[in-house]
């Protein structure tokens, strides 16, 4: 996906416009092309398209089907019918921000973005970490770098990204190209980096948070 | 052991091992389930290998450790043919007179048979025992009769033929119509027609194909497809090479539990043992199809079940979940159609195969058909898996062979499909088992496990628990789900605690919407199907909760 292999063009409609696309282009990919905006987190153009914050829902209507999917990992069909803006949309994506807000009350892309669909920061208790776990670090040190200097352990509501000290001590003083991918104003991975490379394993960063 | 290269030869070879079994010969056949494990069967293994030695009996008796009975609540359980003789809860010191007195002298020992906890009526016979007696034992009937690490146990109740009718007798589209006939669909939660999963994973693209069997049995309280899978490795092997004919496929994989080693070892052994008999592998009876299988580990999280997140797992990445914009029959592992059912979807399919559509579909009600299994826990008699056909009421199921409710205590609720799943209030408990008719009671199926909650079980409680175990057993990569959950289970634990505030329950459903809609898979999607059942059928628990906490804050204020 994201890669257009085929060129055969296939016509949909995002919020009534038509608009041209092709053959494996993401619905977010076509939306761009015609300058219809829909807001992202976790999606960057250098990296394979993720599907994790989910701000980038949609309203996707299929042979008279409605369902709410990711636009930046939907593949475009004939006869497509997309609705960037809905209730449904807007009251889904200001949950999502609420909860990340959670995490990240100061981030200025989160900050915007609850202004525009009326998110309260404090409609849940904040959380001690301010990750929100979209993962551009990760994968642009992965996928770019091709370093692998920071990944993500544990799962659930556990899951956190952790630099690896043996590869960070190398690599990452003279790279930090991933601070400023952070919507979160590069805290989180600065945070992280530091405290992996200050501290040795057992004062794991989980038992120093709390 | 002979290669075996053509349907006759198949024959000729069950002829053979029948040949040497005679069907009056006692048999002790005593279960070796996850189940009766627990219960230290092995030392009556042990205790009747010492005895028939010390006796000189070795060849007047055979013995055989069997797969799991089902009964797990009277483990261990002793099988005692050609009579059909049952002991329940036998020890190893009950082992010298089982076999002076009835495998020998055929006279049944009272004390060790089983007794109606309500009425004492006593069954000495399997098929006499209010358990046993209201199940349709298809699938797990075989069980009591096979040493799972003996192939020729397999042959010995008419293993394989299935395979040897559809390798040498049918075309790939013959079984892919049979199967579509029976209207199969798939155990493992979904309850998605096979027949179309695989016409799909057929009619894709490409030269390479795999089959698998989703073992990873992750549902809490499930504990049907471990029976299965360890204690007939054979009927699901058997099912998925039939499957692999049929879609084209020469790869499967049998992805299950890192956690239980007898498992991988049955099925290592049956894979190894029906190699050597020209059943799997190069050629496969003479038909001039092959097909292999690997065994895959899962990852030991819950999501690790999820169609995409298994794929990933077995591609070697960690088990998250893709998108499926694209169907995993169509792209699935490395890219490839990937036909996945789980392990009592393929154990159907020899059944199918041998006796025909017309037979199978004879079975269960409109739109779910054959038998199912399932796994009985939480407060009720008699723990264990049951067979039964579609159709029968949760209430038979439940008191019939379940036995009811321990202590004298009231039914509450029976919940379906663990922590994805829904709970039925008492009044709604003549419900068939059905795919639709539960699902539209919001409390479908599932895999099969059947948790019973007594009167004393708090709908706010069991909520919990599942939202607490999804939080720690989802993968945690998108926000909807990981966050969704996380405040969900905030909400409810102070619920439950005497903190909880008016609005909270519309909030919970807020953010369930939410989840429903916007998780990138099943997992998210459905991780508020429990709270969702419980408010629909116990919301004023959850009510007198709230009020409870504004009584006591409004009399802090007074
Ligand atoms: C979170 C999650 C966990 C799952 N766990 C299992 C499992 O343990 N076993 C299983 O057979 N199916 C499981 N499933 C369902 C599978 O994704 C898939 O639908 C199934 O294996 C297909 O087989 P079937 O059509 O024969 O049911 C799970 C689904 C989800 C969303
Ligand atoms: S819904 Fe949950 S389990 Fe599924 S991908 Fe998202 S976080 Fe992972
Ligand atoms: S931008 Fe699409 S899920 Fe994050």
């Amino acid at each position: 996906m994201g890669k257009h292999k085929k060129t055969s063009e296939i016509i949909i409609q995002i919020d009534g416009k038509e608009v041209k696309a092709a053959e494996g282009m993401t619905v977010l990919e076509a939306a761009q092309s015609a300058d219809i905006f829909i807001p992202t987190l976790c999606h960057h153009e250098k990296l394979e398209p993720y599907g994790a914050c989910r701000i980038c829902t949609v309203e996707a209507e299929v042979r008279g089907w409605t369902k709410f999917v990711a636009a930046c990992l939907y593949p475009v069909e004939q006869d497509l019918v997309v609705r960037t803006r809905s209730e449904k949309v807007d009251k889904i994506r200001k949950m999502i921000l609420e909860f990340l807000l959670a995490h990240a009350p100061y981030s200025p892309q989160l900050q915007d973005l609850a202004q525009e669909y009326g998110a309260d920061q404090d409609s849940f208790e904040k959380e001690s970490s301010f990750c929100i776990l979209c993962g551009l670090c990760v994968r642009y040190c992965a996928e770019v770098k091709k370093k692998n200097a920071v990944g993500f352990v544990d799962c659930g509501a556990r899951r956190e990204i952790r630099f690896i000290p043996e590869i960070a001590a190398k690599e990452c003083h003279s790279c930090k190209e991933c601070f400023p991918l952070c919507p979160t104003s590069f805290l989180q991975a600065a945070f992280v980096l530091t405290e992996s490379l200050a501290f040795s394993r057992d004062s794991s960063p989980t038992a120093l948070k709390k | 052991m002979p290669r075996i290269n053509s349907a006759s030869e198949l024959e000729e070879l069950r002829k053979g091992v029948l040949s040497k079994r005679d069907p009056d010969k006692p048999c002790i056949a005593i279960c070796a389930g996850m189940g009766c494990l627990g219960l230290s069967n092995g030392r009556v293994i042990s205790a009747f290998e010492k005895e028939i030695n010390k006796k000189d009996l070795k060849t007047k008796v055979d013995i055989r450790a069997t797969g799991c009975h089902g009964y797990c609540e009277k483990g261990p359980m002793v099988l005692i043919y050609p009579e059909e003789i049952c002991y329940v809860e036998v020890t190893p010191k009950d082992v010298p007179e089982i076999v002076s007195q009835t495998v020998l002298r055929k006279k049944v020992i009272d004390r060790l048979i089983y007794a109606d906890p309500d009425t004492g009526e006593k069954a000495a016979h399997q098929a006499e025992i209010p358990f046993y007696k209201n199940q349709m034992r298809h699938l797990i009937g075989n069980n009591a009769k096979i040493d799972p690490r003996s192939i020729d146990d397999y042959l010995a109740v008419g293993g394989y033929s299935a395979l040897s009718k559809s390798l040498l007798k049918m075309s790939p589209e013959q079984i892919l119509e049979e199967i579509k006939k029976a209207e199969l669909r798939g155990r493992g939660g979904g309850g998605f027609p096979a027949g179309r999963k695989w016409e799909t994973a057929r009619n894709a693209p490409g030269k390479e194909k795999y089959v698998i069997v989703n073992g990873h049995e992750g549902e809490l309280g499930a504990f049907m497809d471990r029976a299965i899978l360890s204690g007939n490795p054979h009927s699901v092997l058997e099912g998925l090479i039939i499957g692999a004919y049929a879609i084209g496929s020469h790869q499967g994989f049998i992805y299950t539990r890192h956690d239980t080693p007898q498992l991988k070892n049955n099925i290592d052994m049956a894979l190894t043992q029906a190699e050597e008999y020209g059943l799997l592998g190069e050629n496969i009876l003479g038909s001039g199809f092959d097909f292999h299988v690997e065994v895959h580990l899962d990852i030991g999280i819950f999501v690790s079940g999820e169609s995409s997140a298994l794929m990933r797992s077995i591609e070697g990445n960690p088990p998250e979940p893709r998108p499926k914009y694209i169907r995993t029959s169509v792209s699935g592992i490395w890219g490839k159609p990937s036909a996945l059912n789980n392990v009592e979807t393929w154990a159907n399919v020899p059944l199918i195969i041998d006796k025909g559509s017309e037979w199978y579909t004879s079975t269960g009600t409109e739109r779910s058909k054959g038998t199912k299994l399932v796994s009985l826990s939480g407060n009720i008699v008699n723990t264990g898996v049951a067979e039964v056909p579609f159709g029968t009421t949760v209430r038979e199921i439940v008191f019939g062979i379940g036995g009811g409710i321990p202590n004298g205590k009231k039914i509450k609720a029976v919940h379906f499909g663990g922590p994805m799943g829904g709970s039925i209030p008492e009044s709604l408990l003549d419900t068939p088992l059905d795919f639709d008719e539960l699902a539209k009671l919001g409390a479908p199926i599932g895999a099969g496990s059947m948790l019973v909650l007594d009167e004393d079980t708090s709908m706010v409680d069991i909520t919990r628990y599942f939202l607490d175990f999804l939080s720690n057993e989802s993968c945690g990569k998108c926000v909807p789900c990981r966050e969704g959950i996380r405040q969900m289970l905030r909400i409810l634990t102070n619920i439950r605690d005497g903190k909880g505030r008016e609005g909270d329950i519309e909030l919970l459903e807020e953010i369930s919407e939410v989840t429903g809609a916007a998780s990138l898979c099943a997992l998210g999607k459905t991780a508020a199907d429990p709270l969702l059942s419980t408010l629909r059928y116990f919301r004023d628990e959850y009510e007198a909760n709230i009020a409870k906490m504004k009584r006591s804050a409004e009399k802090r204020e007074l």
